[in-house]
This record gives C-alpha cells, structure tokens and sequence, in this order.
C-alpha cells in the first residue's frame, strides 16, 4: 500500500473521503445496499442449506465407495456406523471410461441427448403453430385454449397411468390400429416403441406451456409493426420472418432453454411409464435413479457421480447457450 | 401418431402460405373461409388429442372390472361408480389427501413467503453480486434430482426427516423457493418503478414501499408462484416415492402407483382414483389460469 503523505493536511491518501479504503468501500456498500442484501437472506440461506450443502456433500460421496450396505443405518435398535471408504475419482473413471461406460453411460447419454432434442422441437414448434392459430381472431378461441391447457392441467402423474392404459397390448390405441389393419407395436415392451412412447406422452405433457408462454408473448408484440409491414407490402411469411419471430425472441429463449432444462431432468414420465422393466429407454436422470434406489444393493456413490455429471453437461451446456445469446445481441428473461 | 406431426408444419408454414394466396384486399386479421376453417380443423384435432387420454381414464374408471381397459365395449353394459365407494371407503384415500394437503400446503407458503423479497429485490435493486445470485437461481432450475437425492436422502435420514411431512417440503422447496424468486422477478418489473419512487419520495423505506405498495399490486404473480409451487409439490413424484415409507403417508403420486405395483393390478380402482385426484386439481387450475400467461411470460415480455 501506498503510504504517501498528503501535505497540507497530514493525512494519508488512503484516508480522503472520495477514495475510502476497503472496509471504507464495504461498509458504504454495506449501507447502501443492505437492503438488497437482506431481502434475498431468505432465498440464500434455503438456497446455501438445501442445495448447496447437500451438493457439496454429495459430491463427496462420489469420492467414496458408499453403498446400502456400507453406510450408517439403524437396523431395529441397533445403529450400524458407516465403513465406506474414499476412493478418490474411480467412480468417474468407472462410469466415463470403465468396461461397461457404453452400455452404462454412453449409450444413455445418447439416448438423452436425443430424446432432448426431439422432444423440445415437437413442444416448440406444436406450440407455436398452436399459439398462432389461438392468436387470430376466431370463434371460439377461449375454449379451444382451455381444453388445449388439459394435459398441463392434469397432473402428469395422472396422466402418465392414463397413458399406460392407452398404450398397453391389447389397449385402445393397439386395438385402433389393429382395426386399421396397421401393425401393432408392443408400446411398453419393445426399446424402440418404448422410446416412441416416451416421446410421444411428454410431448403431449409439455406443449401446452410453451403453446401458453408463447402466446403470451405473441400477445405483447405490439400491432403497429404488424400494420407498418403490411403497409410495405409484406406477405405473411415476412411478417412472420421479420416480425414475430424477432418479436418472440426473448420469450423463445428463455423456454427454448427452460424446456431443454426439464427435458433433460425428466423423471416423471418415464418413471412411471416403465418403472424398472426398460433398461434402454431410461434417460440419464431415472437410470442414475436406478441405481441409487432402484436395485439392491443400492450404489449411492455411482448414483451420486451421475448426479454430478448431469449438472456438469447441463451447467456446460447453459453457459454455451448463454454466450451463444450474447452474441447475437440476444437475452434471456431473467 | 402422425397427427401430431402434421400438426406442427400445418399452423408454421401452412397458415401463412395460405394467407398469400389471397387476394390482398381483406383488411388486417380477416382471413378468406378456407383459412378458418384449416385453423379450426387444426385446433380441433389438437383438442381431441389433447382431452382423449383423461376422457380414457374418466371412461375406465367406470367399469368394474380390472382388465376393462383391454375391453373397453363391455363397460357400456356394466357401467358403475363402485370403484368410486370402493376407494373412497376402503383404501387410504382420505390419508393420501391428507399428506398430500399438508405437503403441498407447506411448500406453497414457504415457496411464496420466501420467495417474494428476493423477487423484488432482484428486480429493483443492482447490487454488488447481483448477476452472480441471478446465476444460482438458474442454476438450481439445473439440478437433476439425481444430484440431490442420494445426499439429501444420507442427510434425512441423519436427522431423522425421511417418511415425514417436513422432509418432503424442505425438499420441495429446494425447486419452488428459485423458480418462484425467478418468476416473482419478472412479475415485479412490470409493475412500473414511478410507483415505488412515489413511496420512496412520500418517505417510504424499501421494505415499506414493497409491502404497502408493490405487494398489493403483484397479487396475480404471487398466484402464479402459488400455483407453480402447488403443482410442483402436488406433481413430485421422484423423492415422495423414495422418502415416504408408510402407506398412511403417501402422496397422491406415491399412492396412486401402489395400486398396479403390487402384483395383483387394480387398474379399475386406480383409475378412479386418478379421477378423483385429476378433478380437483384441474378446477383449481382453471381458476388460476387466466392469470398464469401474464405471470408465466411477465419476464420474458419485459426483455
């Protein structure tokens, strides 16, 4: 630090006023901001308690060989202490590079990467098409909205078994196609229809809140651009192009990306839709569930690894979309 | 399915290559008859295929018994509401509701309570570190469940917090507590900033102005956040399977899928059950939903 001595005064420069030094800085950012501070201190602590603790604990059990059989338990009465052991980043090796990483992980990732993809262009581009149409003048819009909202409405776990019984052997879409003389797949029991019936149920779960988000921002495009292009003499694709495509910029990235988020996470529709009974059409999410509590015995530390890896491909992936946005002058709604 | 797929590229493209083919002169939002008649063909198919599979279960739930739903054709001559007394008298309905209202209740309060000064504290305020705490709320909108629930699960057990009703909220509240903060942001900064330097210039503090003049204001986006709160903890399927081990504990979730996990599948009693979840819920929906749009896209508009 500078010790220059200001002579007129005898202070040092440190001291003046305009340049406080840095408590000087804290404190005063302290004063004008303690407001801010404090109004957040709720969400922090849930935040820092809830996720951020259990997170970093987590991922020291990847570090670990803990299982069922090796963690502390009680067992009646008797408490049993935990013996697993640090192992340092095996359970990363094993996963990512281990004997079985292609019928493990990478044959699940591609999968989940697919699945993502596919399933995120069918909610956004059947809920744009929708939200067009519900945006125009038309007869009876408001109950066409309502009833197109029911698979949101309806909680997916409800809706998940109405599924099940639809796409079951012998259920009423086989017996439909059986009817039209076209083949019958084994919806529930065959990896590819498997995989066919999984997406098929999110994308009927998950349009209705993009159809909805979308609509909203169709709505606040404001309608003198529409008239300004019209009086150039734009066709409606132009209009389209040049004005509401730019106009939903903003709402698009922001569920394009909330969308890739909870695809990616989707645990519910599978989960339910096959339980334990399909290996190949489990996403990343549910056979990271899998292994943690879904056999016997349990593999905590390779569950918790998954865990890890997932954030760590969707965290990488978000900051790519991010800059992506940046550059092109682009910005989420948050 | 090719319905679905044909209904993607029939509204994107379609709509407004057939527009062209028109002549010019309608005026703006008048479409020739053809035009609105596709959009109505197009609106329909997707309605029907929106609302078939919950009319399915509405239809199955009526018959009594368990295989129906592979013979549909009988439940025309045998059609009863037994299933309904059955479940209603006979299982634990009643216990699942009440988990269910417990669980959801408290995630709602705590998701809403909390969530609503960080809201508008991010949306009012630029202080040091602000991107960064913007950033971890994104990020918890991250969080597979597989991240957290091997932990969480070591640590409730630790404390004694798995098979009870605390357990489950906190754990809820781990994805309403952000999501609502985040959403509460973008409700917040539509309501315009004169509003708060009025409070501020009438002797206001930050904590005054927002709860005398910016919450009364914000009501339809504290309903959203509600609302999304109470579909999250109403939807949470993942930890309420793992962390509730008694019978009289579960949530509808857990609940209704120990109907068929069981070896002896009573599909006829799940689906009434389903029905008697799926209604209530949905009701409650549509009261809400007029104010969902404005909420859901507040933030995404103002950007």
């Amino acid at each position: 630090m500078t010790v220059a001595i200001d002579r007129a005064t005898g202070k040092r420069h440190g001291d003046r006023a305009p340049r406080p030094g840095r408590t000087g800085r804290l404190r005063r950012a302290y004063q004008k901001h303690w407001y801010a501070y404090a109004m957040i201190a709720p969400v922090a602590v849930v935040l820092g308690v809830l996720v951020l603790y259990p997170l970093v604990y987590g991922l020291y059990l990847t570090l670990t060989d803990a299982n069922s059989l090796n963690t502390a338990r009680t067992i009646g009465v008797n408490h049993i202490d935990a013996t697993y052991k640090f192992i340092g980043l095996d359970n990363y090796q094993d996963i990512l590079f281990g004997p079985t990483a292609y019928d493990r992980f990478w044959s699940h990732f591609l999968w989940t990467v697919l699945w993502t993809a596919l399933c995120v262009a069918l909610h956004y581009g059947i809920g744009l098409g929708l939200a067009l149409l519900l945006n125009q003048k038309l007869r009876g819009r408001t109950f066409y909205r309502l009833v197109l909202v029911l698979p949101w409405a309806v909680p997916t776990f409800v809706t998940v078994f109405g599924w099940r019984f639809m796409l079951a052997d012998g259920g009423i879409i086989n017996a439909a196609l059986d009817a039209l003389h076209l083949p019958s797949p084994l919806w529930l029991e065959d990896t590819f229809w498997q995989r066919f019936a999984a997406i098929m149920v999110n994308t009927w779960c998950g349009v209705p809140f993009m159809m909805l988000s979308l609509l909203g921002g169709l709505q606040s495009i404001d309608t003198t651009l529409y008239e300004a292009a019209e009086m150039d003499g734009a066709s409606a694709w132009q209009r389209f192009r040049y004005v509401t495509l730019p106009g939903l910029r903003s709402v698009s990235s922001t569920v394009v990306l909330l969308g890739i988020i909870w695809t990616f996470n989707q645990f519910a529709i599978i989960f339910l839709l096959f339980g334990n009974t399909a290996p190949d059409a489990q996403i990343l999410v549910t056979w990271a569930y899998q292994l943690g509590f879904g056999q016997q015995p349990r593999d905590f530390a390779q569950s918790a690894s998954y865990g890890i890896l997932l954030l760590a491909i969707l965290v990488v992936f978000t900051s790519f979309y991010r800059r992506w946005l940046n550059r092109n002058d682009q910005q989420l709604a948050i | 399915m090719s319905t679905t797929t044909a209904e993607t590229s029939a509204p994107v493209t379609g709509r407004p290559a057939a527009d062209t083919t028109r002549r010019r002169v309608r005026r703006r939002g008048e479409r020739g008859p053809l035009a609105t008649l596709a959009s109505h063909g197009v609106l329909i198919t997707a309605s029907l295929i929106a609302f078939f599979p919950v009319a399915w279960l509405l239809f199955l739930s009526l018959g009594p018994g368990k295989d129906d739903y592979l013979h549909p054709g009988r439940i025309w001559h045998t059609m009863t509401l037994d299933n309904y007394t059955f479940v209603l008298e006979h299982t634990s309905f009643f216990d699942w509701l009440k988990s269910t209202l417990v669980v959801v209740a408290g995630t709602t309060v705590i998701g809403v309570v909390i969530a609503a000064t960080t809201g508008y504290a991010v949306s009012r305020m630029r202080f040091p570190g602000y991107k960064k705490f913007m950033w971890l709320l994104l990020l918890t909108q991250m969080f597979p469940i597989a991240v957290l629930i091997v932990p969480m699960y070591q640590i409730m057990s630790d404390l004694g917090l798995i098979d009870t009703y605390l357990g489950l909220i906190l754990i809820n509240s781990t994805t309403t507590v952000p999501y609502c903060a985040w959403l509460l942001k973008g409700y917040f900064d539509t309501i315009p900033f004169e509003i708060d330097e009025a409070g501020r210039v009438d002797g206001l503090t930050p904590f005054g102005t927002f709860l005398r003049l910016i919450l009364p204001l914000a009501r339809p986006g504290l309903a959203v956040a509600a609302f999304y709160s109470f579909l999250t903890a109403f939807g949470e399927v993942a930890f309420a399977s793992t962390f509730m081990l008694s019978d009289d504990k579960y949530t509808f979730a857990v609940g209704l899928q120990s109907f068929v996990s069981e070896h002896d599948a009573q599909r006829n009693l799940m689906a009434a059950t389903a029905v008697l979840i799926a209604i209530p819920v949905s009701v409650f929906f549509y009261l809400v939903q007029k104010n969902l749009v404005t909420g859901l896209t507040a933030g995404g508009t103002k950007g």
